[in-house]
């Protein structure tokens, strides 16, 4: 009975103590805007550099943005649990990349019920809630791969793909935006084989390596993004094979893979871009303002020739 | 649990039960403690914090890892460990994905394959434990990779959408309290997570299995000296989690509308870190429900409660790892001065 006695004390303690500590709070908070941003990731370099885009923003426009993604791509309910927490801040507006978007309805919803305009980033949501959606066009981005590709091995002969996985948009996307182009507009192509190693380098360099194996006349691998791409330079590195490797997205190894000569080059988004147009749009959204119902932030060709000039080294990250 | 190492077999489990539920109410009052320090603290840092539909956020944040952490009580409790509690939770959604959209059978038929599917995993694994001998860690070990694969197969590495079968949103994110009072819409996953806890607790408190449960965490030699089928018990234990584990695969699929093929590795670690602030002790032999209640609540409120602060989240990890910690320790010293 004393421990239940205990319990209540402290519980009716604490619902008090707390009350009034939010009302005090309340009064003093300030005016400036919030804008969380939940994106699909958080430690790959990648949604780093996204979030560099993103504070940049901030910054410019004066607001406050938080930036936070679940650990990994699989983790939708995590990242649902993290947009609750975003709606229950009271934001201004909402950044969010949805990693499943008919997950996300319920709360997108309640955030068009709040007037609390959502701005979609990355690959978009599959809804009409978002007043806008900055993404990069990633089946015209794969195509350019395929022209590069096209343009290295002499418009014939046998090439792969390393893809991260079949599921998600990007990796559909630029799968299909690849291998539509190599069938339309170069028949003397032809792809032999197509595989997903999950964005893992080391599993993506298996991969790589029996591709290798099977196909001893093979000219040249698409890799998909950044770890499929490192994978597939280490699967030909290992193999001693010279062929013409396409990468995806930057970062500091993918760069020195460039740099040595061992890939030929890669395509490169522009998530700096992302990041900034994503709180731009916020910002402008949340005012009244008009938004373009799509922002495209872009996507760059680099090689060993251009990736040290102002414009593509400015959206390449490490 | 030194003391009841030398005891008759005979009084070893009541014994254990007793000594448990006498720790319990002390380790319980703690985690309490803490949980209320937590929500005053947030509720004097934010606004934002002690609102309605935040806590009803918070709630609903709870009710699959609090599920999860249920199941693995039980199992901690009999001194072993189940490292597949998440990836049977995600293979448990996907067979009620299979039964509900790609056969198109009626909902109570998905949701039944779903139990049945987490039971018969766990009689699996209890099998392998207590015939084969294989350590409780690896066994499900092994069986996290198994079950982690199989769904990836049966969904086709694809979501699976629930859409041709309206109602399935309403098992987490509809409100029968909500209907009944209008003014508290409490999301029927967490009235769910409330009954399976119900249950549980029930069954550990007053049946023999709950007895057997302790009492093999306790002393499993001495049980099995005094004749009793510990096999059987243990088996038992593992296939009673395993069903609890296909309701959290419920959850978490009416959640999302969908059931995610590649998610659930990692969800294990989150449920035994409940289980473990809750004050269940790893090695067996003591432990409670409503314990791990709390410290499945503790785990989201701190998530909750960071995140409405704003604090960064490389910051939110060290934090959550630091409490861990320190629960644990705080139970140690409690447990030396008793």
């Amino acid at each position: 009975m004393i421990t239940r006695r205990n319990v209540l004390a402290a519980l009716a303690a604490g619902t008090l103590l707390a009350a009034t500590g939010g009302i005090a709070l309340a009064q003093e908070s300030g005016q400036k805007m919030y804008i969380p941003v939940i994106s699909k990731g958080f430690q790959h370099q990648f949604w780093q550099a996204v979030k560099s885009g993103a504070d940049k923003a901030a910054a410019e426009f004066g607001v406050e943005i938080t930036f936070e993604g679940p650990d990994t791509e699989s983790q939708v309910d995590r990242q649902i649990d993290m947009l609750a927490a975003a709606l229950a801040k009271q934001p201004t507006a909402i950044g969010f990349a949805a990693l499943d978007s008919q997950a996300a309805i319920p709360l997108l919803q309640q955030a068009k019920d709040a007037n609390i305009p959502v701005i979609a980033f990355d690959s978009g949501v599959d809804s009409d809630i978002p007043v806008t959606t900055a993404a990069t066009d990633n089946v015209a981005a794969a195509a350019l791969a395929a022209d590069k590709m096209a343009e290295l091995i002499g418009g014939k002969g046998q090439i792969a793909l390393v893809v991260h996985d079949q599921t998600s948009r990007t990796g559909v996307d630029r799968r299909d935006g690849f291998t539509n182009r190599i069938t339309e507009k170069y028949p003397e192509i032809e792809i032999v084989s197509t595989q997903y190693g999950g964005g893992d380098q080391l599993q993506s360099t298996e991969i790589t390596k029996s591709i290798l194996q099977a196909n001893p006349d093979l000219k040249g691998i698409f890799g998909a993004n950044e770890g499929s791409a490192i994978g597939v330079v280490n699967g030909a590195r290992e193999l001693g094979r010279q062929i013409v490797i396409i990468g995806y997205d930057s970062g500091a190894q993918q760069k020195q893979a460039i740099k040595d000569g061992v890939m030929a080059g890669a395509i490169t988004q522009n998530p700096v871009g992302i990041g900034y147009e994503t709180v731009k749009a916020a910002v402008q959204a949340a005012k009244g303002e008009s938004v373009p119902k799509t922002i495209d932030t872009g996507f760059f060709w680099y090689d060993k020739s251009n990736m040290d000039s102002p414009e593509i080294a400015a959206v390449l990250y490490d | 649990m030194s003391s009841t190492t030398g005891t008759p077999a005979g009084t070893a489990a009541p014994g254990a039960a007793a000594k448990a539920r006498f720790s319990g109410a002390q380790q319980r009052l703690l985690a309490f403690a803490s949980l209320i320090v937590l929500v005053v603290g947030f509720s004097l840092a934010s606004p934002n914090f002690l609102q309605t539909s935040n806590i009803l956020a918070i709630l609903q944040a709870t009710s699959v890892n609090g599920v999860l952490a249920v199941a693995a009580t039980l199992v901690i409790i009999t001194g072993g460990i189940d490292l597949s509690v998440g990836t049977l939770m995600t293979f448990c959604a996907v067979i009620a994905g299979v039964v509900l959209t790609n056969w198109g059978m009626p909902l109570p038929v998905g949701i039944l394959a779903a139990l049945a599917a987490g039971a018969a995993s766990g009689v699996c694994s209890g099998t392998i434990i207590a015939k084969l001998k294989v350590p409780p860690f690896i066994a499900t070990l092994g069986m996290m990779l198994i079950l982690k694969g199989l769904s990836l197969v049966i969904s086709g590495t694809r979501p699976i959408y629930f859409n041709a079968t309206p109602g399935y949103t309403d098992i987490a994110q509809g409100s029968l309290v909500g209907t009944l009072i209008p003014s508290v819409p409490l999301p029927n996953g967490v009235l769910i997570l409330f009954l399976v806890a119900l249950v549980a607790h029930i069954i550990l408190r007053k049946t023999i299995l709950g007895r057997f449960t302790f009492a093999l965490g306790s002393n499993e030699e001495a049980v099995r000296l005094s004749g009793v089928n510990v096999d059987r018990w243990k088996i038992a234990v593992y296939t009673l989690a395993g069903g609890i584990c296909g309701v959290a695969g419920l959850l978490i699929s009416s959640r999302l509308n969908s059931a995610q093929p590649a998610l659930g590795q990692g969800y294990e670690l989150d449920a035994i870190a409940a289980v473990v602030i809750g004050g269940t002790s790893l090695s067996g032999g003591r432990g409670t429900i409503v314990g791990t209640l709390i410290g499945a609540l503790i785990i989201s409120v701190l998530t909750n409660g960071l995140r409405i602060l704003s604090v960064a989240q490389e910051w939110q990890t060290v934090v959550t790892g630091s409490i861990i910690i320190l629960a644990v320790y705080t139970d140690m010293l409690r447990r030396r001065k008793v």
